[in-house]
């Protein structure tokens, strides 16, 4: 069971409150009319499963029913942070940082 | 038959003034007179079962039926908007899981942008337009007084009750007096608050107010559950 910090409420609920909602940070094309259809393919169907780090969103569904952020370790489960909906990680995989041109 | 006096426009819009707030048609969901109305929990017929029993129990339950329930949403962070609602409400919006209490009003914070106000019936309709006349811009007011009711829990072994039915720590030192909390009750969701060392109120969906009387019967049990009308 995890026990979840939510940003929202500030404070901790137990996991049955919350409902996971899949990987976070998911851009939408910008242009869709002009994207390839692989892109597009992409955004809508392609998803990551690290092992590891992963970015994903939660929704305390019956609680504040907000949805926020959460980085978790899909290997240990450790929840490493929450974060409110348009804030960006703090705590990013090497990959990721590749990804993202931070490196 | 919808009254049509009962129906008006928030607020009318005097020439050259405030030209872009819309109107919005408010109507008085009270049926009057009339119409009977029945809480969710009318076929239990609570009233009859307090009078046949007598018993002391470590549980009291009393439904505090056909209440005015206005969600009200905005942004906290928006000036106009939380100076209105001070305004007509008397007190500044409650801070996250917060109660405030004025009167006959009850304002349960719920979400960031989204509180609860519980109060007479009959204010439901006057409060609301007071809002609607001083507010501007985003915000929303709904009456849901229809949608909710709330279960009213007293008695020495009422957190005990509550232990087994929301994983919610009920504990003083988590859960102190003036606190709300959203969260999972028996296999539904309540609005749960404390309003005193011994007194809690749930704040349950109306669709779910059966399954929850009988669950609060069947979880009280041990303890003597009593009845209020």
């Amino acid at each position: 069971m995890f026990y979840i910090y939510c940003p929202y409420c500030q404070e901790h609920r137990e996991e049955e409150e919350f409902h996971a909602a899949g990987q976070a940070h998911i851009a939408r094309p910008a242009d869709p009319d002009n994207c390839t259809d692989e892109e597009w393919g992409d955004y809508l169907y392609f998803r990551k499963n690290p092992r590891g780090l992963h970015h994903e969103m939660w929704v305390h569904a019956a609680g504040c029913r907000k949805f926020f952020n959460m980085t978790r370790d899909t290997q240990s489960y450790e929840i490493k942070e929450v974060y409110k909906m348009g804030e960006q990680p703090q705590i990013v995989s090497e990959q990721d940082s590749i990804a993202r041109g931070t490196a | 038959m919808s009254d049509v006096t009962n129906v008006e426009a928030s607020s009318p819009v005097q020439a050259g003034e405030q030209a872009a707030k819309p109107q919005v048609a408010v109507m008085n969901l009270l049926a009057g007179e009339g119409p009977r109305a029945d809480s969710p929990l009318a076929h239990a017929e609570l009233g009859a079962i307090a009078k046949q029993s007598d018993a002391k129990g470590g549980v009291c339950l009393q439904e505090l039926k056909l209440l005015g329930h206005l969600v009200l949403r905005g942004d906290p962070n928006n000036q106009s908007f939380v100076a209105g609602v001070t305004k007509v409400l008397g007190v500044a919006l409650p801070a996250a899981l917060k109660t405030e209490v004025i009167g006959e009003l009850s304002v349960h914070w719920v979400s960031p942008d989204e509180w609860l106000l519980i109060m007479p019936a009959k204010q439901a309709f006057q409060l609301e337009r007071e809002l609607r006349a001083e507010l501007t811009g985003h915000y929303a007011i709904v009456n849901v007084s229809g949608g909710q009711t709330v279960l009213r829990l007293t008695g020495p072994d009422v957190d005990k009750v509550l232990c087994k039915s929301t994983p919610y720590d009920v504990h003083e030192r988590n859960f102190p007096v003036g606190k709300v909390v959203t969260s999972v009750f028996a296999k539904s969701q309540a609005v749960i608050s404390r309003s005193g060392e011994e007194a809690w109120d749930l704040v349950v969906r109306r669709s779910f107010a059966d399954y929850l009387w009988l669950w609060l019967q069947d979880a009280s049990a041990e303890y003597g559950l009593q009845i209020k009308g």
